[in-house]
């Protein structure tokens, strides 16, 4: 039995970023889950995430000084899923929609964290 | 157009309609809240308690709502339901009474809410859970995730912050017509743009307000419908349909459920958008209506933004939208479906005083849950 949230922590924490794709189906899923999402199909494994994507939505999140302010974002990965992250390694009001960026692994506190940087 | 569908149209209709404690409403339970809905609601239907046989309720911090109010009002119910589509609840609640009603398996249905977050803030335990795919992100919820649908519509088809200002201002100028609406001070484009951005593109001022309220609806078959107090207002189509629950997973972030929920109800109905004289869609941002417009087919999509400018969903517009001053500016507890079923009786009825408008036959009340997740349509009629 996949245990999807512990095995994609288990592999962030050694610092992969991975995702699941269906043996039969190929189709690939994020997030993390026992059975691929409208087939049904529960011969999911874990393969390496090319680590590419587009922002496809975006928002930043204004605090008030001296916090910082940051953004969220949708990104489509380049093989399909969508997934929330952020962009780190630009200024907040740079960021765009269509931008090609590329996942990194971040420590977040005591916890990995999946973000992205401009490609 | 022929669709098979089984919605009793017309064979149902809500008969009492009521409010209670808009704004603010200190010093009671939410439960007290919805109670004094619900008696208000009966005695407008010219109903008692002795009648109702069916509960609708979602409480905003209870999960187990629906019995707590029927043992508050001294029910034994044959249905209780008090489901966890969020702020749909309600039209999708309307849905399942019409069913059960024309089944025969009930008499007499009623729909309450009640909830009262600014004067009782709620114990610091959320109604729902983190997601973990989302949460380490801190979106504000559900604000950003509306603030991202509203970033793509605006990218895709050019939607302006200015477009999106106008849906606040309207809300704001039926506010000033009602005198039940908790915000009435003037609101202008400029102000809403120049307010405070919380997360891009929506300021304080594209968000819906967060005060206490309370509502009810009764519902009986037709043919009772006819002896009760008030002009009946009978259900002619009522639809629902869930496309995602985070916003990470909508499939099309420009496009929402009420693309699915709004032709089912009006093909139920027998009518389309161009018949309908009140859109009550649920504002609980200002990209919210520019959506729904455009998915219940008032416009194509993606000409949301410039379908709402130039002040034509205000008063004296092209398309009369929440006349009740709506979440943005009438009452917002948490969930606000119900209270726009209530504004477009009201309306239908002509009870809507200085804002009534002059022809008001047809009717869509359009809900939405989480964050665009769960959407259900429901189109009433002047009886």
């Amino acid at each position: 039995m996949i245990q999807p949230e512990a095995e994609w922590r288990a592999h962030l924490a050694e610092g992969r970023f991975m995702i699941q794709r269906s043996r039969s189906t190929g189709g690939h899923v994020f997030y993390p889950r026992i059975v691929e999402p409208g087939t049904g199909a529960d011969d999911l494994e874990w393969v390496e995430a090319s680590g590419k994507g587009v922002v496809h939505a975006l928002t930043v999140v204004r605090k008030k000084d001296p916090a910082e302010s940051y953004t969220v974002v949708l990104v489509d990965l380049a093989e399909g899923p969508r997934m929330m992250s952020r962009v780190d390694g630009i200024n907040v009001d740079s960021v765009r929609i269509g931008m090609d960026v590329t996942a990194r692994i971040v420590a977040e506190g005591d916890k990995p964290l999946l973000v992205f940087v401009p490609a | 157009m022929t669709m098979v569908h089984g919605f009793p149209r017309g064979r149902t209709a809500i008969v009492g309609a009521a409010t209670f404690g808009i704004g603010r409403c200190p010093g009671v339970a939410a439960v007290d809240m919805a109670a004094r809905a619900s008696m208000l609601a009966l005695a407008d239907a010219g109903l008692s308690l002795k009648d109702v046989d069916a509960l609708y309720t979602s409480a905003p911090y209870e999960a187990l709502g629906g019995m707590e109010l029927a043992e508050y009002l001294g029910l034994t119910p044959k249905v209780v339901d008090c489901n966890r589509t969020g702020g749909s609840a309600f039209e999708v609640y309307v849905q399942q009474a019409a069913l059960a009603l024309e089944a025969g398996l009930i008499d007499c249905a009623l729909i309450a809410y009640g909830s009262n977050p600014a004067s009782n803030p709620p114990p610091g335990v959320g109604m729902t859970q983190q997601s973990p795919w989302e949460a380490p992100y801190k979106p504000l919820a559900p604000l950003s995730s509306y603030a991202l649908a509203a970033s793509r519509h605006m990218h895709v088809y050019g939607t302006t912050r200015a477009q999106l200002a106008e849906v606040a201002v309207a809300a704001r100028r039926w506010a000033q017509l009602n005198p039940e609406a908790a915000v009435r001070d003037p609101l202008s484009i400029e102000d809403v743009l120049s307010a405070r951005m919380v997360s891009d593109p929506l300021t304080v001022r594209d968000c819906c307000l967060f005060n206490d309220g309370a509502a009810a609806v009764v519902m009986v078959r037709a043919d009772r419908a006819k002896d009760c107090a008030k002009r009946p207002i009978p259900v002619l189509g009522a639809a629902h349909a869930v496309t995602h629950r985070e916003i990470s997973s909508m499939p099309d972030l420009t496009v929402t459920g009420a693309a699915i929920s709004g032709p089912q109800a009006f093909a139920q109905a027998g009518v389309t958008a161009a018949d309908i004289e009140l859109a009550m869609v649920y504002d609980a941002f200002t990209i919210t209506p520019i959506l729904f417009l455009e998915d219940l087919g008032f416009c194509p999509k993606g000409e949301g933004g410039r379908f709402v400018a130039d002040g034509a969903i205000a008063p004296g517009g092209r398309l009369a939208v929440n006349t009740n001053g709506g979440g943005l500016s009438c009452v917002h507890p948490g969930m606000y479906g119900l209270f726009l079923l209530v504004e477009a009786v009201r309306q239908l009825r002509g009870e809507a005083g200085e804002r009534q408008l002059a022809r008001a036959e047809l009717a869509v009340a359009h809900g939405n849950g989480g964050v665009l997740s769960s959407e259900a349509t429901v189109i009433l009629a002047r009886g």
